[in-house]
């Protein structure tokens, strides 16, 4: 289990970090935390002939808030997320959302910009983007691109990301006033990647939803801002109306069988869910914790 | 406790400053703690090379070609071997012991030859100078194969139409075993309830820390070959290794020092360490094998991988008439090397309804070859199957007939004082205490208190659950294990002592030590009866130059057989000190005693002699000795039980838990083991055993499977997929004792290696189906995943 030998350089600055992977191509990967990139190779899954650490970039850490927008650098690693007294008061979903990222180890390394352009749907961090509705930034040999949270994750692993393009940054914009949040997944073990997670972030006023953005991940190949939740706005929550919005929402879903979960399971879950973060915003026990009942 | 000797005859173990049932730190600490042990892979030998193993992706193939020119052209190759050209210097095994009638294996080699019969088996070595240097040659190694139809599942082994694996063996039956006791087909119809059911065990593997290593070191100059390795029985690899090099057993030292865990994963000989103990031979170098975390997941043992079809008969009142089982295991295409593959269902016969008064007992056990990985003994052998299947039938027909799960058992487990006794399947017990143990857990749990809490809870649709399992441990086996079937491992172990110029203690004990303790046991035992400090004795363990000959360290005996070893070593070595203190002081040995490093006279205490000054007279100044004296301030005590083939231990574990019935998850709240170990020597080192087991029995209850498809492909090789148990899950786990000392040994402690394994599972899914009653389910499958419970609810 050794990594096929490869060439290895590291960056001194973005730019530097561009020229590398103009140059080397698709036969070049961007290192940063190596969290998911490191045993990859290990494995033998991947075997690049380049690497390029963009581990001393100082340029790309770094959590700032400015007229209404939270910026944080790629090199956020996921530690620097959970400890951050901005992030708590500005994105406290994240917050909440990154103590399910795996082990301490694992989280000292990590950073959200490798766990963003990695791409797992099974991911945190990617799901919480799509909730926030984030900007993701991408720096390229021409500039810097845009891109919505939404556009930016295609598919297991993959990304808008071109090969000789970094990710910088991501925007979100500040909690609203008034939002509420629900994060919760299942999985099999503390730190596991869920079979199911659910990351939402909403507006509740006199015990209707005025605004509910649901994002899941583990339910197919990217992580998915349910549409149903639509269907849950500006009505009074019943039992009724929280049935159909499982049932819309199990139409949404592409889950994939694995080890832990069948299709038909990760379905199932994604409804529990959904039907305990309704209950759990609108603090409605009477909901019921099935989601069929 | 039960008092062993009446008060004026006080034990050795009794004197004063004994470190006897005391929790005191163990001697390996700071240095493993401080990242200054060495473990194998620790070790760089001049001129060493490393090898990779070239596995097989089929289940079952037959080898057609395998080139080798371009991997051999590779920078840093220094040779590529392949089975046919290992067998010049490895001759092959076959895995069958005598006592377990019946047993067929085929011939295994080193590396596969013409076939290969399971996902995973080596077929070429490669040798590098370093390891990615000859994982990148390995790539380029091509073998052509022509794929063989797998008999993969247990089921079908012995269908006609499945493919029969060794040809020579006529089928793919390993082994059988019936047995029948009392008279079950009246004891059925006399019952009131007859319950059964089907019980599966998924197959599951030990993942130890530290991966199976070894460095093999051929020094041709003296003829002889140095085995490096985190092994639990040296002398064990040490005649294997010479049996099939063609060398005398003195031609090979085995060396092992520290090991990262081994559960029994290290007490087996694998082909691959055989095929690196040949390397090193043929090409007259060390050669070094670290096995990666996934060929530790596809060559490692599994074990466990069990059906078995459970039956009980009970009376209304609660007494239990009969049990009966019919157990079927696939064991891989071989027998494992020397133990075989036998042995874990052979303990389900052994173990069904031990703990029951019941004499009525029948029970069949197959064993099937398949195209998987080999399976052999795994901590608590066939005891986490036999708990499970008696236990949930024990509670089924606790349910059938309407009467508590506690109550079932005080009417049905053999009294305490009914011993010595034997069991329906012919075990031999000495002394049991399952009424004390379970009257001890059943106050440690609150028993009546949780059983109200359940019910309220119950009401707000909260499903917890309370599992309880009874269990026995087989510990301190004698030679009725294994060599009483032609084995060449040692049951008996032994141990020197011996008084430096100093005054300080070397031990050299044949047990190992893995992680549980072994080395502080001894040194408390040496200190306790010499009536030194234990920082003043040192213990030396796994060189089979430097240690008397014994059997290391696996099913539960280091401290039960070589403990007494120690204890009668240092008696002697005791008696030979006070001989000499005698002499020199002219008194006699009766009025002189060790306390604390120096001689004192009993009568009142007062030192006489400092033992650094006697070893300095003896070693230095034997001149000055009366004539006729002959110090010996070494000696040497070996020991093993003959009375009891197995000194038995007993217990009881409980499970209290949650299961979220609309997502099939289980919440493990609390669980709680009594044991009886005999004689405790260190409560700590006990506990954490007992801990420790039991949480290896609650990854299997939960998490722990290897998964194959139909294929014969292990689908789940690696710590992403495989769930091995992680803190964050486990619950908090109090342990209680009964202490029964077997009278065996003059130290009375048995083993408690394994009882947290035997039971665990068993409570869990007691607890599962407790929690579930309500709903009318009751789930008879291992590992209870949420994926397995929403299904048995019907949810998915
Ligand atoms: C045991 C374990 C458990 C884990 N559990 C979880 C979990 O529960 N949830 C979870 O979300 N993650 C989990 N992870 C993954 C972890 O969060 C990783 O940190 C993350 O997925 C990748 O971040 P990284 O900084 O380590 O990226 P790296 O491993 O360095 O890179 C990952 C990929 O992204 C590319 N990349 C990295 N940075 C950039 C950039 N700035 N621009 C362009 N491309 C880039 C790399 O080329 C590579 O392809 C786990 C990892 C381990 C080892």
């Amino acid at each position: 289990m050794k990594a096929s030998a490869f060439a290895y350089a590291r960056a001194t600055s973005v730019s530097e970090a561009l020229e590398l992977l103009v140059v080397h191509g698709e036969s070049a990967k961007v290192l940063s935390g190596g969290q998911s990139l490191m045993p990859a190779m290990n494995l033998r899954l991947i075997s690049p002939e380049f690497i390029v650490d963009i581990g001393g970039l100082t340029e790309l850490g770094g959590i700032a808030v400015e007229r209404g927008i939270l910026t944080i650098g790629a090199l956020t690693r996921h530690v620097d997320l959970l400890k951050s007294t901005e992030i708590a008061a500005h994105a406290p979903l994240l917050t909440q959302a990154v103590a399910h990222i795996a082990h301490p180890a694992v989280r000292n390394r990590g950073t959200i910009g490798g766990s963003l352009a990695h791409a797992d749907p099974a991911s945190e961090l990617p799901a919480c983007m799509i909730t926030l509705g984030a900007v993701i930034i991408a720096r390229g040999p021409l500039g810097e691109r845009r891109i919505a949270a939404e556009e930016f994750f295609r598919g297991i692993y993959e990304t808008a990301l071109l090969p000789h393009e970094l990710l910088v940054a991501v925007e979100l914009p500040v909690a609203p006033e008034g939002s509420t949040h629900f994060f919760h997944e299942f999985s099999r073990r503390r730190g596991d990647f869920a079979i199911v997670g659910l990351a939402a972030q909403a507006i509740v006023r006199d015990g209707q939803f005025v605004d509910l953005r649901l994002g899941f991940f583990a339910v197919g190949d990217r992580p998915l801002l349910a549409k149903s939740g639509s269907k849950l706005i500006g009505v009074p929550v019943t039992r009724t109306v929280l049935s159909e919005a499982c049932s819309a929402l199990s139409e949404e879903l592409s889950p994939m069988g694995d080890q832990q979960a069948t299709p038909a399971m990760r379905r199932y879950l994604a409804k529990i869910l959904l039907a305990r973060c309704v209950g759990s915003l609108l603090s409605r026990a009477d909901l019921g914790l099935g989601g069929e009942e | 406790m039960t008092p062993r000797y009446p008060p004026e005859m006080l034990s050795v173990l009794d004197r004063p400053n004994s470190y006897i049932g005391k929790t005191v730190p163990r001697p390996n600490l700071d240095r493993l703690m401080q990242g200054r042990g060495l473990y194998v892979s620790d070790l760089e030998l001049p001129r060493m090379a490393h090898v990779v193993f070239l596995r097989s992706p089929h289940a079952h193939a037959r080898i057609l070609g395998i080139e080798m020119s371009a991997a051999r052209r590779m920078p840093g190759v220094i040779a590529i071997v392949s089975g046919s050209e290992l067998a010049s210097v490895i001759t092959p095994w076959v895995g069958v012991l005598s006592h377990l009638k019946g047993l067929k294996s085929a011939p295994q080699s080193a590396i596969a030859i013409d076939r290969v019969c399971w996902q995973g088996e080596a077929v070429a070595a490669v040798v590098a100078a370093s390891r990615a240097q000859a994982e990148d040659a390995a790539e380029r190694v091509s073998v052509e194969y022509a794929a063989l139809d797998a008999a993969t599942d247990m089921l079908t082994a012995l269908d006609p139409a499945t493919p029969v694996i060794h040809g020579s063996l006529g089928d793919n039956l390993a082994f059988e075993r019936n047995h029948d006791a009392g008279n079950v087909d009246q004891a059925f119809a006399d019952a009131d309830a007859v319950v059964e059911a089907e019980f599966v065990f998924g197959r599951h593997t030990g993942v130890t820390l530290e991966p199976r290593s070894v460095v093999a070191d051929w020094n041709a100059g003296e003829a002889r070959l140095t085995i490096y390795q985190g092994t639990q029985a040296p002398h064990m690899v040490q005649n294997i290794a010479a049996l099939h090099l063609g060398l005398n057993e003195s031609q090979v030292r085995v060396v092992c020092k520290d090991v990262g865990g081994s559960f029994g994963i290290k007490v087996h000989i694998y082909a691959d360490e055989m095929a690196t103990y040949a390397l090193a031979k043929l090409l007259r170098r060390p050669i070094k094998f670290v096995a990666d975390r996934v060929e530790s997941f596809n060559t490692d043992i599994h074990a466990r991988d069990h059906r078995c079809k459970g039956r009980i008969g009970v009376k209304r009142d609660g007494a239990i008439t009969a049990f009966e089982i019919d157990d079927l295991t696939g064991i891989g295409p071989y027998s494992m090397y020397p133990r075989t593959s036998a042995i874990e269902a052979n303990q389900v016969v052994n173990l069904v309804g031990g703990p029951y008064v019941t004499r009525n007992y029948r029970a069949r056990a197959r064993v099937v070859f398949q195209n998987k990985n080999v399976m052999c003994q795994y901590r608590a052998v066939g005891h986490p199957i036999a708990c499970s299947v008696t236990e949930s039938l024990v509670d089924l027909a606790a349910m059938k007939i309407g009467i508590d799960p506690i109550e079932i058992r005080r009417r049905n487990l053999i009294a305490d004082d009914a011993y010595p006794c034997v069991s329906p399947s012919g075990l031999r017990f000495e002394q049991l205490s399952h009424h004390a143990a379970l009257a001890k857990l059943v106050k440690m749990m609150e028993y009546d208190r949780l059983r109200a809490e359940q019910a309220i809870l119950r009401a707000k649709n909260i499903h917890r659950g309370i599992g309880i399992a009874s269990f026995i441990e087989v510990t301190n086996p004698s030679a009725a294990f294994y060599g009483v079937g032609g084995a060449k491992i040692s049951s008996q172990d032994g141990v020197a002592v011996r008084l430096d110029a100093q005054g300080s203690v070397i031990c050299q004990t044949s047990i190992t030590e893995q992680g549980q303790g072994s080395e502080s046991l001894t040194a408390q035992i040496v200190g306790s009866v010499l009536g030194v400090s234990m920082d003043r004795v040192r213990v030396v363990l796994g060189d089979t130059d430097n240690t008397p000959y014994g059997g290391g360290t696996w099913a539960s005996r280091g401290a039960g057989i070589g403990g007494e070893a120690a204890l009668q070593a240092s008696k002697a070595l005791r008696k030979n000190v006070l001989d000499v203190a005698a002499a020199i002081l002219q008194s006699t040995p009766g009025e002189l005693e060790i306390v604390n490093g120096r001689v004192v006279s009993v009568a009142d205490g007062t030192p006489r002699i400092e033992l650094s000054e006697l070893a300095r007279i003896v070693y230095f100044r034997p001149d000055t000795l009366p004539p006729g004296i002959q110090p010996e301030l070494m000696a040497t005590r070996h020991f093993v039980p003959r009375e009891y083939p197995f000194a038995f231990t007993n217990g009881v574990q409980a499970s209290w838990l949650e299961v979220d019935t609309d997502t099939g998850f289980v919440k493990l709240l609390k669980h709680w083991v009594v044991e009886d170990c005999g004689t405790i020597i260190n409560p700590q080192l006990v506990d954490e055993q007992i801990r420790g087991g039991v949480v290896q029995g609650l990854g299997a209850a939960l998490f722990e499977k290897c998964v194959y498809d139909e294929r014969g492909q292990l689908t789940n090789a690696n710590m992403v997929d495989y769930l091995v148990p992680m803190p964050g899950e486990m619950p908090d786990i109090d342990v209680g004792h009964v202490v029964s000392p077997t009278l065996e040994s003059e130290l009375g402690a048995k083993g408690a290696g394994e009882a947290g394994t035997a039971g665990a599972a068993a409570a869990v899914s007691n607890a599962v189906n407790d929690a579930l009653m309500p709903l009318g389910v009751t789930i008879t499958e291992i590992p209870l995943t949420p994926q397995v419970i929403l299904t048995a609810l019907g949810k998915i």
